[in-house]
C-alpha cells in the first residue's frame, strides 16, 4: 500500500542573518495509512519544525515530501493552502478557535475556504456531523469562552476533520491541559484512529505518547529511535483509573 | 468563485466586533453627514438667490445716476447726476424694445396714519412699475398716468407698511401723512418678502414719481429708470440702444449714469453662492478623507490585532486573495455602511438647519450616489494597503502571535 507520508532526507535551515539554524537535519520517514505517532522530544529539538513541514505551513530547504502520493516540497503558497485545507487537518496546542465565533461557526471555516461549493445546509450539517463526533453537538451555538479547554480542544479537532484530512497533525494538543482533559481529548484521537484516520502528533510528556501507536524520538534535528508501542494506554481505561484514584483520593483527604 | 462565502465571512467578522466597526464607521459618517448637508444647503441657497433675482422682474435694466466705473472715481448712486424724466419719456419714446418704463426717486421719509408712525422707503415710480417688478396687488389699484400728470397725493403700499400702521384693518381708502402731506392709499401691494441684499421688499410706499419729486423728496432729478426689455435675447441691444440715447441727449459730455441689467447681478449672486458652497464642499471633502484615513488606521490595528485569527485562515486553507477580500469587503461595508448613514444623518441635518433658520434646502440626487459610492471607493482605496498586509502574513508566524 502506497504510505500517506514520505519523507527523504529533510533538512530545514533558519536563516536569521547572523547565524544559520539548522532545525531539522536529514529526516527520512515513512507513515501508513491508520497509522498514530508520537513525536517526542526535548525543547528545541525541531519537532515544531518538522511538523510545520508535515503541515506544508513551512517548506523544507531541502529534501522531498510526498503527501499521499504527491511531492508537495515545490509547491507555491495558495497550492499549499488548497492541501492544507483538503489533505491536512491541525490542532495546535492553544486550540486556535476565532473569539466571538461559535462553535458550529469555527467548525464550518475550514469548508468556507473549499475548492467545492457547498450549500449552507450542507456546511452546517458537516459542521454539526463532526462536532457530533467530538461529543460536543449539545453546545454548537457556544463561543470558546464559553467552553471548557478540553471542549475547546474538541471543537478545534471536529474543525480538523470536516473536510476529512488523509492525516490529522496536532503539535502539543494537550500542553495546556490537565491530565483527565488531555486523556479525554486522546479518546478522541483513539476513536478517530480506530476509524482510520492518520494522526501524528508531538508531546514531550512519556504517559501521553504511549497512548499512540508508534514513537519518534527526535533530537537535534534527527530521529533517534523509532519504535512501535507495545503496552499502549487505553483512554477509556485510564479515564476510569484516574476517576478511581481521584476518588481515593478526596476519601483519604477527608479521612486526614 | 468563493466570493460569496469571502463576503459572509466579513460580515461575520464585522459582527464580532460591533464597537470598533461602529467607531470606524463614525468618521466615514461625519464626512458624508457634512458632504450632504452642505451641497443640499449650498442647493437650496442657489435655489433662494435664483428667487430672489426673479423677484426684481423679468428682463430689467436699471440705469442709474451716477458713473460708477469713470476714473476709479465713484459719485453714490442717485448721488451727483442729471437723470431726468425727460430721459426715461426719451426712452420709451425711441427705443421700441424697451417695452416698461419706470423712473425712480428713492427716499426714506417718517409716515403718520392712525396715531402709529413708521420709517420707511419712499419711492416715486411711473405706472409701469408694478410690470417691470412683475409685482401683483392683493388688494385695490395702481395709481394712473393721470395721477403722474396731476402730481396726484396717491399711493400704493407694501405689506409691512400695511402691518405698521394699519394692524387691524382695510388700509386702501385709508389716508397716510408722508412728511405731513396725507396721501390717499390705493392699493396694497402682494408680499414679496426679502431681496438679495436682505432688505425687506414689502416695507415699501410707493407714489408717482412727480409726486415725490415736487412734494416728498424735493428732488429736481431721478436716482435711476427702470426700463423692461421686451425679451432677454433683446436685453444687450436695449441696454446698447439706451446708452448711445444718453449719451448723445447728453451731447459728448463726461456720461453721468450707468447702465446694469438684471442678469449680471443674477450671475454675480450666483456665483457668490456657488462658490461658498464649493468651498464648503471642499472642506467636507477633506473630512471625508479624514475619514478615510480613520479606517485605514483602525483597519491596520485591526490587522495587527487579528494576527492570530489571520494565522488561523491561512493554516487551514485560505489563500492571500481570501484574507486579501475579507479585509477589503470589511473596509467597504464600514465606508460604506457609513456612507450611508452619513447620507440620512446629512439629509436630516440639512432639514433641520432648514427648518430652524428658515432656509430652502434641497437634497440633489447625485449627492446621495456621490456620498454612497465615494464612501466605497474610500474604503476601497484606505483599506487595500492594509487587506494586503494582512495577506501577506506568514501562517507559521501569524499562529504565533500572542
Ligand atoms: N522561525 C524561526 N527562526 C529561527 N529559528 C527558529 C525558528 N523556529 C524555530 N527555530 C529554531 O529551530 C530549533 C527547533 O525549534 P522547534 O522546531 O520549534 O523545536 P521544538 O518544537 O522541538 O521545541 C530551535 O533551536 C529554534 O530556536
Ligand atoms: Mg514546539
Amino acid at each position: 500500500m502506497q504510505p500517506v507520508v514520505q519523507l527523504e532526507d529533510i533538512h530545514r535551515v533558519y536563516d536569521t542573518g547572523e547565524i544559520k539554524v539548522h532545525a531539522v537535519r536529514g529526516v527520512t520517514l515513512t507513515i501508513q495509512k491508520g497509522e498514530f505517532i508520537a513525536i517526542m522530544g526535548s525543547s528545541g529539538s525541531g519537532k515544531s519544525t518538522l511538523m510545520n513541514t508535515l503541515g506544508c505551513l513551512d517548506q523544507p530547504t531541502s529534501g522531498r515530501y510526498l503527501l499521499d502520493g504527491i511531492d508537495v516540497s515545490g509547491l507555491g503558497r495558495n497550492q499549499r493552502a488548497d492541501i492544507r485545507n483538503q489533505k491536512l487537518g491541525f490542532v495546535f496546542q492553544g486550540f486556535n478557535l476565532l473569539s466571538r465565533t461559535t462553535a458550529l461557526e469555527n467548525v464550518e471555516l475550514p469548508m468556507l475556504y473549499s475548492k467545492n461549493r457547498l450549500t449552507a445546509r450542507e456546511l452546517r450539517d458537516r459542521a454539526m456531523h463532526a462536532l457530533d463526533i467530538v461529543g460536543l453537538a449539545a453546545r454548537h451555538d457556544h463561543f470558546p469562552n464559553q467552553l471548557s479547554g478540553g471542549q475547546q480542544q474538541r471543537v478545534a479537532i471536529a474543525r480538523s476533520l470536516v473536510n476529512h484530512p488523509q492525516v490529522l497533525l496536532a503539535d502539543e494538543p494537550t500542553g495546556n491541559l490537565d491530565t483527565r482533559t488531555s486523556i479525554e481529548v486522546l479518546g478522541v484521537f483513539q476513536k478517530l484512529n480506530d476509524q482510520g484516520i492518520t494522526i501524528v502528533m508531538v508531546t514531550h510528556e512519556l504517559d501521553i505518547a504511549r497512548f499512540c501507536k508508534r514513537n519518534l524520538v527526535v533530537r537535534d534535528g534527527l530521529v533517534v529511535r523509532d519504535e512501535q508501542v507495545k503496552d499502549r494506554s487505553i483512554a477509556a481505561i485510564e479515564l476510569d483509573r484516574h476517576r478511581d484514584a481521584e476518588t481515593a483520593a478526596k476519601l483519604t483527604g477527608h479521612v486526614a | 468563485m468563493r466570493s460569496l462565502s469571502t463576503c459572509f465571512i466579513a460580515i461575520r467578522a464585522l459582527r464580532r466586533n460591533k464597537l470598533r466597526s461602529v467607531l470606524t464607521g463614525l468618521g466615514i459618517i461625519i464626512g458624508v453627514a457634512a458632504v450632504i448637508a452642505i451641497v443640499s444647503i449650498g442647493n437650496g441657497a442657489k435655489a433662494q438667490v435664483e428667487a430672489q433675482v426673479a423677484s426684481l422682474g423679468q428682463n430689467v435694466i436699471s440705469i442709474l445716476s451716477g458713473n460708477y466705473t469713470s476714473g476709479g472715481l465713484r459719485s453714490g448712486g442717485g448721488g451727483a447726476g442729471t437723470l431726468s424724466p425727460e430721459d426715461a419719456i426719451a426712452i420709451a419714446r425711441e427705443i421700441p424694445d424697451a417695452i416698461a418704463v419706470s423712473p425712480e426717486v428713492r427716499d426714506r421719509a417718517q409716515i403718520l396714519a392712525n396715531g402709529l408712525n413708521w420709517n420707511t422707503s419712499v419711492i416715486g415710480e411711473g405706472t409701469d412699475y408694478l410690470l417691470i417688478r412683475a409685482w401683483d396687488l392683493a388688494k385695490g389699484a395702481m395709481f394712473t398716468e393721470q395721477d403722474v400728470r396731476s402730481v396726484g397725493k396717491v399711493c400704493i403700499v407694501g405689506q409691512t407698511v400695511v402691518d405698521q400702521l394699519f394692524p387691524d384693518g382695510d388700509a386702501v381708502g385709508q389716508t397716510l401723512r408722508i412728511r405731513n402731506i396725507p396721501f390717499k392709499i390705493l392699493g396694497v401691494l402682494k408680499g414679496k418678502g426679502y431681496n438679495l441684499f436682505g432688505q425687506d421688499q414689502d416695507d415699501v410706499v410707493v407714489v408717482p414719481y412727480t409726486s415725490s419729486m415736487k412734494r416728498v423728496s424735493k428732488r429736481t432729478n431721478l436716482n435711476s429708470i427702470l426700463v423692461q426689455a421686451s425679451s432677454p435675447e433683446k436685453m444687450d441691444r436695449v441696454q446698447q440702444d439706451i446708452t448711445d440715447l444718453l449719451t448723445q441727449r447728453r451731447s459728448g459730455r463726461e456720461p453721468d449714469f450707468t447702465v446694469r441689467n438684471q442678469i449680471e447681478l443674477a450671475q454675480a449672486a450666483t456665483a457668490t453662492a456657488n462658490t461658498m458652497t464649493l468651498l464648503l464642499g471642499i472642506v467636507a471633502a477633506v473630512s471625508l478623507v479624514v475619514g478615510g484615513i480613520g479606517v485605514m488606521n483602525i483597519m491596520l490595528v485591526s490587522v495587527t490585532e487579528r494576527t492570530r485569527e489571520i494565522g488561523i485562515r491561512l493554516s487551514i486553507g485560505a489563500h492571500d486573495r481570501d484574507i486579501r477580500i475579507q479585509f477589503l469587503i470589511e473596509a467597504m461595508i464600514l465606508s460604506g455602511l457609513g456612507g450611508a448613514i452619513g447620507v440620512a444623518l446629512g439629509a436630516g441635518l440639512s432639514e433641520g438647519l432648514a427648518y430652524l433658520n428658515g432656509w430652502n434646502t434641497s437634497i440633489p440626487a447625485w449627492s446621495v450616489f456621490a456620498g454612497l459610492g465615494g464612501s466605497a471607493l474610500i474604503g476601497v482605496i484606505f483599506g487595500y494597503f492594509p487587506a494586503s498586509k494582512a495577506s501577506q502574513l506568514d501562517p507559521i508566524e501569524a499562529l504565533r502571535f500572542e
